[in-house]
């Protein structure tokens, strides 16, 4: 599945992560400027404040998972060995909660890890198959990426703003359609 | 400016690397045709594969009676090496779950490989399972499913139905852990890649970008789920000791066993991991990733589980004893004493003496002894487990059904079987992913390269102490008076040397330390 977003980018490419941090600290500065994306080979700490990213709520959904798994494991088992088909085992009671906590605890981890992996995948656009557009091949491997949408752009604009990238130490500067 | 230097902190990746040359090294391996010693392995491992699928076939037509169990000792090999190898599937989660938390930066090196390899062992004991139970077909009884006996659930407070969920989210979250990892990685060989392969590693990294808001949630759901698999790590082989202490038998009824067989399986794992490291970082050239330090980190945790899994063993002589059962007393005594002394002798040798060796610096950074004690320790983790399950088993509470138990070559051909599905996966996956880890290195390289720590960087910092050392323009007056021009090139030409972990005295002082407690500090 391609995935073409029929825009217009105006990037460049930086050699380091600080140059990166800096370049993207000067570019904030501009008033005309808004960064769409920022692309890294790997993750830049300090960055997401730069850009303005608020916290990621992934684990919010993971522990709303979580607790749902335990609730599914526990009472299920509860209903079994109470309600639908009670046998008494080893002359134990039939609730017999201490001997549902293992079961409860692995369904809570699977419940959690599976539904938030997927959930990151969907969030983030990813998936078999998925081919989102790209921008230069070097991203995952050593250079950093500003990405400007210049879409709407007028010349002037595309000039100010490819001035800005060199000025900030650019190494490259390119546009692209995607 | 020697001085200076931590010397604490030795470098994790040598050989002066630049992000780029990461790329090309890492990826070096999946970019090549394999060589002859690889084809060849390839092909010893597939006859054992091959060898094992014919004793597994032969077992399912004859049943199990092809092995040499019988009604005293009814498990043997079998379940002796489903707990070996769910053992040695330990380390990779601890090493990618546990280390993150505790952000050891020399995770970073071992933590693909490891999760393979804990992946790999995984299945091979989930093999066991279906090997063991004979008519496997009958296995999704072990699943609460509903059906036409009632419906008639399995019995969730048995330890074996506990085992099955165990075991089989510990592989699930196992795999999306690493696969998760895995995907960045991908997308850096996608994009360096051409023609059909280009096809291949485009379909596997899902359409990745390096986007900042997409390596945002990828750090959180890390961070996430290694809080989640560290503590199901520890359940795994917790739940796998219940199949034993919640038993009533002699010798396996004891309340240490849980983090007896974690000590255990983490020791078996890390030793596991060893082994496979010491001779995938020579053949794949990777030695500048996974350095002494990193297999000296490995041995200092092999010596600690090990010496644990030493004092359990005393400890369960002691209460055996102090017990006053005699039950107990006898099994331990037959387990010590018996016909099955010399296992008992290889345990102890193997697992509570021999890593006692690495408490000598010398030998936790020899590679020649880590090799060979990473197999010994191996091999005594194995003749625990038969030590724990057959031998026990082997004199019961009425001598005149006492038995001796000694594998059939069916039960040899399983094994070896798990071996050669073991070594047939990992000699592939060396081949189609990258080993290391290549987004996580990159991330410790500032902090962990060795021109920004340790030795080779005391030296040359020495050689440029004239030189500039600062990295932002805004207060640093030795560049204030130069030209825009003039800072951008310098700092173009000196963004290598930014991230210093010690700054030079003087510039302490004034140097509001912004970005040297941005990024060295956090690995992830």
């Amino acid at each position: 599945m391609k995935r073409v977003l029929n825009k217009k980018v105006l990037f460049g490419l930086y050699n380091d992560e600080e140059i990166l941090k800096d370049a993207v600290i000067h570019i904030n500065k501009d008033d005309d400027a808004e960064i769409m994306d920022v692309y890294s080979p790997f993750p830049v700490h300090g960055l997401d404040p730069l850009l303005g990213l608020s916290e990621s709520r992934i684990h919010i959904a993971g522990f709303i998972y979580g607790i749902t798994g335990t609730i599914i494991a526990f009472s299920f088992m509860t209903w079994v060995f109470t309600a639908d088909w009670p046998i008494i085992f080893g002359g134990k009671p039939y609730f017999s909660a201490p001997a549902f906590i293992p079961i409860t605890f692995e369904f809570t981890v699977l419940m959690a890890s599976v539904g938030m992996v997927v959930t990151f995948y969907l969030v983030n656009g990813l998936g078999f198959g998925v081919e989102n557009p790209y921008l230069h091949d070097r991203i995952t491997d050593d250079k950093f990426c500003i990405a400007f949408d210049i879409t709407h752009s007028t010349k002037e604009q595309i000039q100010a703003l490819s001035t800005l990238l060199e000025e900030t130490s650019a190494e490259e500067v390119h546009t692209k359609d995607i | 400016m020697s001085s200076v230097v931590s010397n604490i902190r030795p470098p994790l990746i040598t050989g002066n690397k630049t992000y780029h040359q990461i790329t090309e090294d890492i990826c070096a391996s999946t970019e090549q045709l394999p060589g002859r010693g690889w084809v060849l392995c390839l092909l010893f491992t597939l006859g054992l594969l091959g060898f094992g699928l014919v004793c597994y076939i032969y077992t399912l037509w004859f049943g199990l009676g092809t092995w040499h169990l019988n009604r005293t000792i009814g498990w043997g090999w079998d379940i002796t090496n489903f707990v070996w190898w769910i053992g040695i599937g330990h380390a990779g989660t601890l090493i990618s779950a546990i280390l993150l938390i505790f952000r050891q930066k020399w995770r970073t090196g071992v933590n693909r490989a490891a999760e393979a390899m804990t992946i790999f062992a995984v299945i091979c004991a989930v093999m066991y399972l279906g090997f063991h139970v004979g008519r496997v077909w009958m296995g999704m009884f072990m699943l609460p499913y509903p059906n036409t006996r009632g419906p008639l659930w399995v019995n969730f407070n048995s330890p074996l139905v506990w085992d099955t969920f165990a075991i089989s989210t510990y592989f699930t979250v196992s795999l999306l852990f690493w696969y998760t990892g895995l995907v960045p990685d991908f997308a850096t060989i996608r994009d360096r890649a051409k023609g059909f392969r280009k096809k291949i590693y485009n379909f596997l990294s899902m359409g990745w970008t390096g986007s900042a808001k997409h390596w945002q949630r990828f750090e959180s759901l890390s961070l996430v789920l290694a809080g989640l698999a560290t503590p199901l790590v520890l359940s795994v082989h917790t739940i796998v000791s219940f199949d034993f202490a919640t038993s009533v038998i002699p010798g396996w009824h004891t309340t240490i066993f849980p983090p007896y067989f974690v000590a255990g399986a983490i020791f078996s794992g890390f030793a596991m991991v060893q082994t496979l490291m010491l001779i995938t970082r020579v053949i794949l050239k990777i030695e500048d990733y996974i350095t002494i330090e990193h297999i000296e980190s490995m041995n200092k945790v092999i010596v600690l589980t090990g010496s644990i899994v030493g004092v359990a063993y005393l400890t369960e002589l002691f209460v055996a004893w102090y017990s006053g059962y005699i039950y107990e007393m006898y099994a331990f005594y037959n387990r010590a004493m018996g016909p099955y002394w010399w296992a008992y002798a290889a345990m102890m040798a193997c697992n509570v003496i021999s890593p006692q060796f690495f408490w000598f610096r010398k030998i936790r950074r020899s590679i020649v002894w880590t090799f060979v004690l990473s197999i010994v320790v191996n091999i005594g983790m194995w003749f625990e487990r038969f030590v724990i399950i057959a031998t026990t088993l082997a004199k019961d509470y009425i001598p005149s059904s006492w038995s001796y138990y000694s594998p059939s070559w069916v039960e040899i051909g399983l094994y070896l079987c798990t071996f050669g599905f073991f070594g047939t996966a990992y000699l592939i996956f060396m081949r189609v992913a990258p080993v290391v880890a290549i987004a996580e290195v990159k991330t410790i390289l500032k902090s962990s390269g060795d021109q920004y720590v340790g030795p080779s960087y005391a030296e040359k910092t020495g050689l440029i102490n004239s030189g500039l050392h600062h990295d932002h323009d805004d207060h640093d007056i030795s560049t204030e008076t130069t030209s825009a021009d003039t800072q951008t090139a310098l700092k173009k030409e000196i963004h290598t040397d930014t991230m210093v972990m010690d700054a030079p005295e003087e510039e302490d002082t004034k140097d509001d330390n912004k970005d040297q407690t941005d990024s060295p500090d956090d690995d992830k």
